[in-house]
């Protein structure tokens, strides 16, 4: 069975290493996977509890911790639920296989006699006096995961499917709940002066003033180019922090234009050029229609600025971070730090919702710095709001060209997708560098353009490829080798921009073969699970009574499949249109197979509809000198409440399928779908991101 | 230089450079850790209080301005065994993802709701408009504030 089991199994092989019973009647469950806001750790309580027959109260669950949790790489890609859910439902159907038939045994009985309430073991339905506390062994939890357990049929689901509440939220509505709260003994407080580039050496730092601005005694450490200012009180390092740019003075920093901070600015880079799909040039039959469409550098933007600590004691360092991923980090750090890895710890401590590759990690590097520096103190790194959006990876900008040899008919007959993009993920497992690390005595070599393979999604080719029933498809990727700020992953890499070119271009191929989109749509698709979403939506949408184009009011439709094998969504828009946008309504359907927990998809669906939104309308990171200039929530504004439209989220139920991430499914098709209604408000097409009201004028001046 | 002030109904005296933002001293001085820094800038509302009943930014805010008032954080409108009915009303909706927005913006509700105990949708929305919210829980949060209205009446 081991070569079906999940990666997460592969990985972490001892049934002990999941799961245990606890002398207060809990169940411990070990996971890889962290909760970043998307609620993932209510529903793998949800499927241990369903497994293993246990009140869902009774899970205890630990995540994201190197000393006692799995390695389960990256919470990130929507793959919790799919490949950390699997192995949760595998690894606890086979405890429970194990315990119950080992009791059978010595009941001398079948196993099929016995049956498990809330832990209990019952015979024919009669006490045994038995349950999981008192009878399972340390030869249950010694033994290797086969994965020859059978799962529970999704028939006899009680837990599994039910909205059950996060337990989490509780301390987040009441008062400390984050890593931001952390208190140590001891605890030092830090902030950093950041180099302002790769490469940037600090020439002069007039220590003398910055210790004036502070007003208190600080300590400074400098490591390098790595500078951080460090102290007692944490008003007092803010000073410091504050005031030292304009005592520090580097030389070797990199210039930016404006410029570059266009998508259209990667089509002239050098780039690694790839073709996927059809190996055949594009088709010259037929009428040849072809559109450009693009997003520029966006940020994460967590709300909290990122925060991590570190504490060097005996030679051993032990690191919170709000990190995706514990093991990952561990293993970045000791190689940076000169350390083994049995040196080092890292424990998840719960930040700001995270979207993606963010600085969460940086930050824990730039902790682990100071504290071996100053071993025995716990070191608190927090980094300001500007830091945060100057310094996190952002995504990269992106451009899509679109391009069809259509039939009489108007119909694409071939089809090609030219990509031209940054990376989309730069994780330090993935060939990217940590921040701090640029500025200590042994900087990393350059970061390496890449992208995830396609069997993973892909990154810049994410969703580039379409699902629609066309003869001859083709996706070219240039991947820019360079890009003029560090970038990363954000939630659904190139799927957003992919999405929104697909099925923009759609729209303009529908509205030229003089076809309503919907229904131009279904003629070319064949998917069923596709089709009933379209239809679901069109009709909840009133999309046959969808007025005439051109009046200021707008009706667009959209899909996708994420990354072609995740879930499912299609999402409808209606908004008006007048000097600037105004979002009215949002219907969504979403097909994620099995739900573990539909309160907390929807949530998540109408989660990533809103940031979807915000993000095509409003958001785009500026660059100019030393590097990016939109350095607060007046010049990087995002979504605010009195933008958010009505949205209407339905889930199709389909537990006898598997479950499919759906924490970015809604992504590409809210993007699109609000492309497509402009453009039907309007009576002209805008195909750059974001929407904004300087670019509506210049689209009704163009006409 | 000592400052009075009462936090939560208690009275308290702190030794403390007039010039430290209130977030400060209520994180780190008072240990009361629901409010939040995001940005310093008041311009994201995680670090909203009650000041003198009134939602106030607390992170620019100088201790030495608020000497005399009365200031209230999140820890003061319930816990999580005695939630207030705005706490109960966004666990009930499950009104949050990542939540770190969650405690700025039940301050800004309570403020909305002692003076308007029956808000309209648009009153809300007004109300919160000053915070932001990252994950896109705002139709949740607009519910949540909506529910807890009502239990208030019931009340």
């Amino acid at each position: 069975m081991s070569d079906t089991l999940p990666l997460s199994i592969v990985n972490n092989r001892r049934m002990d290493k999941w799961l245990g019973f606890q002398p207060d009647r809990t169940v411990r469950l070990a996971v890889g996977k962290v909760e970043i806001g998307q609620g993932v750790l209510i529903a793998l309580s949800q499927i241990a509890a369903e497994e293993l027959d246990v009140a869902i109260d009774r899970i205890d669950i630990l995540s994201g911790d190197t000393a006692d949790a799995p390695d389960e790489g990256s919470t990130s890609s929507s793959q919790s639920i799919e490949v950390s859910g699997h192995s949760v439902r595998l690894v606890s159907a086979e405890l429970r296989l194990r315990v119950v038939g080992r009791l059978a045994q010595r009941l001398n009985c079948a196993p099929e006699e016995l049956s498990v309430e809330d832990g209990v073991f019952l015979r024919d339905g009669n006490p045994t006096g038995h349950d999981y506390w008192s009878f399972a062994g340390p030869e249950d939890f010694a033994a290797e995961i086969e994965g020859s357990a059978v799962p529970k049929p999704y028939a006899a689901y009680k837990v599994v499917g039910q909205p059950v509440p996060r337990r989490d939220l509780i301390a987040k509505v009441t008062g400390a709940a984050f890593i931001h709260d952390i208190v140590r003994p001891g605890m030092l407080h830090a902030r950093t002066l950041r180099q302002p580039s790769r490469g940037a050496r600090l020439e002069a730092l007039d220590e003398a003033a910055i210790r004036r601005a502070a007003g208190e005694a600080i300590q400074i450490v400098r490591v390098g180019d790595f500078v951080a200012f460090v102290g007692a009180d944490e008003t007092v390092v803010q000073r410091a922090a504050v005031a030292a740019p304009a005592h520090a003075k580097w030389t070797g920093v990199r210039v930016l234009r404006p410029v570059q901070q266009e998508a259209a600015w990667f089509r002239d880079q050098p780039a690694d050029d790839r073709l996927i799909g059809d190996p055949g040039p594009p088709s010259d039959v037929g009428a040849i229609v072809s559109e450009t469409y693009s997003r520029p550098f966006v940020a994460h933007a967590a709300l909290a600025p990122s925060c991590g600590l570190a504490e060097y004691r005996d030679g051993h360092l032990s690191v919170w971070s709000h990190t995706q991923g514990v093991y990952p980090l561990r293993n970045s750090l000791s190689g940076i730090l000169g350390l083994q890895r049995e040196q080092v710890t890292v424990r998840h401590a719960h930040g700001a919702g995270c979207y993606g590759h963010n600085g969460a990690d940086d930050a824990a590097l730039d902790a682990a710095i100071i504290a071996l520096q100053m071993p025995d103190r716990c070191i608190r790194m927090q980094w300001r709001r500007e830091e945060e959006f100057g310094f996190e990876p952002v995504s990269t900008a992106h451009m899509t060209r679109l391009r069809a040899a259509l039939d009489d008919n108007g119909r694409p007959v071939d089809w090609t997708a030219e990509i031209w993009a940054g990376s989309h993920v730069q994780r330090p497992v993935f060939g990217g560098t940590m921040l701090a690390h640029e500025a200590l005595p042994n900087p990393p070599p350059a970061a390496k353009a890449n992208d995830p393979p396609e069997a993973n999604g892909g990154g810049g080719t994410r969703n580039g490829f379409p699902l629609y029933d066309f003869p001859t498809k083709r996706v070219i990727h240039h991947l820019a080798l360079e890009t003029p700020v560090r970038t990363s992953s954000l939630r659904g890499l190139g799927a957003l921009p992919n999405v929104f070119a697909l099925e923009c271009f759609m729209d303009e191929l529908a509205e030229r073969a003089g076809v309503d989109p919907v229904a131009y749509r279904l003629s070319l698709l064949s998917d069923p699970r596709a089709r009933y979403l379209i239809e679901n939506v069109a009709a909840r949408c009133d999309w046959a009574s969808r007025g005439a184009t051109g009046t200021g009011r707008g009706l667009g439709l959209a899909w996708s499949r994420y990354k072609n094998k995740a879930a499912y969504a299609c999402v409808a828009v209606e908004l008006d249109v007048d000097r600037d946008i105004t979002l009215r309504r949002v219907w969504c359907a979403a097909d994620a197979g099995l739900v573990i927990n539909p309160d907390g998809a929807r949530n998540q669906l109408e989660g990533g509809i809103v940031h979807a939104a915000s993000m095509t309308l409003k958001e785009q990171v500026t660059l100019d000198g030393d590097g990016i200039t939109s350095l607060d929530w007046a010049s990087y504004p995002i979504m605010k409440f009195s933008e958010v439209p009505e949205i209407e989220v339905e889930i199709v139920s389909r537990p006898e399928l598997p479950a499919l991430g759906m924490g970015e499914c809604t992504f590409g098709p809210t993007a699109a779908a609000i492309g497509n209604a402009v453009a039907h408000a309007l009576g002209v097409r805008i195909r750059d991101m974001p929407l904004t009201r300087e670019r509506i004028a210049a689209a009704l001046v163009r006409g | 230089m000592s400052i009075k002030l009462s936090v939560n109904g208690r009275v308290v005296t702190l030794s403390a450079d007039p010039g430290t933002p209130l977030l400060d001293v209520l994180r780190n001085h008072l240990d009361l850790k629901g409010s939040r820094y995001g940005c310093g800038l008041e311009q994201c509302g995680t670090c909203m209080v009650l000041i003198d009943g009134e939602a106030a930014y607390s992170c620019v805010r100088e201790i030495g301005s608020v000497a005399g008032c009365s200031v209230t954080t999140i820890e003061g409108l319930g816990t999580a065994d005695c939630p207030h009915p705005l706490q109960t009303a966004f666990l009930e909706e499950q009104a949050g993802q990542c939540g770190y927005c969650l405690s700025g913006i039940i301050i800004s509700a309570k403020a909305l709701l002692d003076r308007n105990p029956r808000p309209s949708r648009a009153d809300i929305v007004a109300a919160l408009d000053k915070h932001l919210c990252r994950c896109g829980t705002h139709t949740r949060i607009i519910a949540a504030v909506q529910k807890a209205s009502l239990m208030g009446v019931l009340a």
